[in-house]
């Protein structure tokens, strides 16, 4: 089956290795995507501060762009944009006063929304389209070995809960155990990473990030894996302020139980994109896939026994 | 020191600022608050605020207007939807803080240099200009606009991105935008419209919403 796809501004940007991971990895499992015409910005979370209106016509003249590019559904990989457009569909479908705004302003350029394309995820998708054990079977060097805190983020799960559980999600921590990853428990796994507060308010947006790796660390984990670009950003690229701010910090010594050592160089854990990792399980390059983009950056499967050897 | 009065009066409030509010599709539901303060107990960000959400809930619903869209805690919210999700009474508490933004913004209630709402606007700007968003030159405009010491300590950061290539030297932007312009427009004609209707009505038409 052939999809739209819809990239978004943070997969052309800061996000690029998400883009650059996510495509091989279709590719390898034969599902083909057509980049959406002309697509535009989704509105992500700031615009609807500005004019909420204004907002649905943005997101929606993407869903009337891609219902006209004739695919079933529209594929949305940045965790802002996949909200957005789900919740203009919502938002239209609840308020016809909007809808008939944005239908009125979509006639201008000749385009339409009927609300009949789905907006999916990549994680929906592997999970419940292409299955599990289809990707098994691509798996050249599965990922034996490494300690995985997987991290979704708000936005895929709340407020609409459509391919997986709300306060549980579990679809990413199934398909990085089918290449052979192993999770660890990771009770934060849906909390907020302060969103674009990390850029504007540093005090509180990057304690919401450093409250999510220092408890990976804790937890034992190897690389940190994500599903969101601006996640990515805040986990991976505020490193030396978080050290800076919190470094002094103790957590359990990984080697002694009983003794504890600052967290400061234990911020250096890799934080990847999923499907990455899925990229090297299935024997693709690092460049390929876009790892030297990480600021902590991730070798291929011998990750493992380098993380413990440094540890 | 400076001393200032904590407990609100009656003649602080603006009425019908409550009901406004309410009316807006997606905040019928604040009307029906308890005032439980499960929103404020999951609110991650809710240490760093001067009102907690159930406080700004309480607060819009009895029309402290002032308080409400001078408070940082609108600005705070993340849009995690966490309380969302949560509050037993199914109110969109996050959609109600994105309304009162959007009236903070209108009405001018935030301080000239705080980042969060110029972001926000930029944000909007950029957008519809470029029908894109290039996220270190939205940054880059913030930081200029806001604070150009902070500028300054995130050269490093910039360089870090650079070296790897996640930092784009140019402007993204659509190919159609004068579609999007067209678009756009046809809102804008609709806001004056509500605007006019709710001088002729006496309503409270004081800023856009669409078309109710």
């Amino acid at each position: 089956m052939k999809y739209s796809y819809f990239p978004g501004c943070s997969l052309k940007g800061t996000g690029r290795a998400y883009e650059e991971s996510l495509l091989p990895v279709l590719k390898v499992l034969g599902v083909e995507l057509e980049e959406l015409d002309d697509w535009n910005c989704c509105g992500a979370t700031a615009y609807m501060a500005v004019d909420e209106v204004k907002a649905c016509v943005m997101a929606s003249r993407n869903l009337a762009i891609a219902e006209k590019a004739g695919h079933k559904e529209l594929l949305a990989p940045c965790s802002a944009c996949y909200l957005v457009l789900n919740k203009t569909k919502h938002y239209l479908h609840e308020s016809p006063v909007v809808e008939a705004v944005v239908q009125k302003a979509l006639r201008q350029a000749n385009l339409t929304y009927s609300g009949n394309t789905p907006v999916r995820h990549p994680l929906d998708l592997l999970v419940n389209n292409v299955g599990i054990e289809e990707i098994k079977k691509h798996v050249k060097h599965p990922l034996k070995g490494l300690k995985i805190a997987p991290y979704y983020g708000c936005q895929i799960v709340r407020p609409y809960a459509t391919f997986d559980d709300q306060y549980n999600p579990t679809t990413m921590d199934r398909l990085l155990e089918a290449i052979g990853c192993t999770m660890v428990t990771y009770p934060l796994k849906t909390r907020c990473c302060g969103g674009s507060l990390t850029g504007t308010l540093p005090e509180p947006g990057l304690l919401c990030s450093y409250i999510l790796l220092k408890e990976a660390i804790t937890r034992g984990a190897d690389v940190i894996a994500t599903v969101c670009p601006l996640c990515q950003f805040n986990l991976d690229c505020y490193r030396d302020k978080m050290k800076g701010k919190w470094g002094h910090e103790t957590i359990p010594d990984p080697r002694n139980k009983d003794a504890r050592v600052p967290v400061g160089p234990h911020l250096d854990i890799p934080v990847v994109f999923f499907t990455q990792l899925i990229g090297l399980a299935f024997g693709l390059s690092e460049k390929e896939l876009g790892l030297q983009r990480g600021f902590a950056p991730m070798r291929k499967p011998a990750c493992a026994q380098r993380q413990s050897a440094a540890a | 020191m400076e001393l200032k009065r904590t407990i609100k009066y009656e003649s602080d409030r603006v009425k019908g600022f409550g009901r406004e509010v309410m009316s807006v599709p997606g905040c019928e539901q604040l009307e029906h608050c308890i005032q439980c303060g499960t929103c404020s107990g999951l609110c991650p960000l809710s240490i760093f605020m001067d009102y907690t959400p159930r406080q700004v809930m309480e607060l819009t619903r009895s029309d402290f207007k002032t308080e409400v869209l001078r408070s940082t805690t609108i600005w705070l919210c993340a849009s995690c939807y966490a309380c969302t999700v949560e509050c037993p009474k199914q109110i969109r508490i996050t959609d109600i803080m994105y309304e009162l933004k959007q009236r903070a913004i209108h009405e001018g209630f935030y301080p000239k240099r705080f980042p969060i709402p110029v972001l926000a606007q930029e944000f909007y700007k950029m957008s519809h200009k470029r029908g894109r968003v290039t996220e270190n030159f939205l940054a880059t405009i913030m930081f200029l606009k806001t604070d150009i010491l902070a500028a300054l300590g995130m050269w490093r950061l910039g360089l870090n991105l650079l070296r790897r290539g996640r930092f784009p030297l140019k402007l993204e932007g659509i190919k159609r935008k004068s579609e999007l312009e067209r678009m756009m427009a046809v809102v804008d004609k609709l806001s004056i419209d509500a605007l006019n209707n709710g001088h002729q009505t006496g309503g409270n038409g004081g800023r856009q919403h669409g078309a109710h």
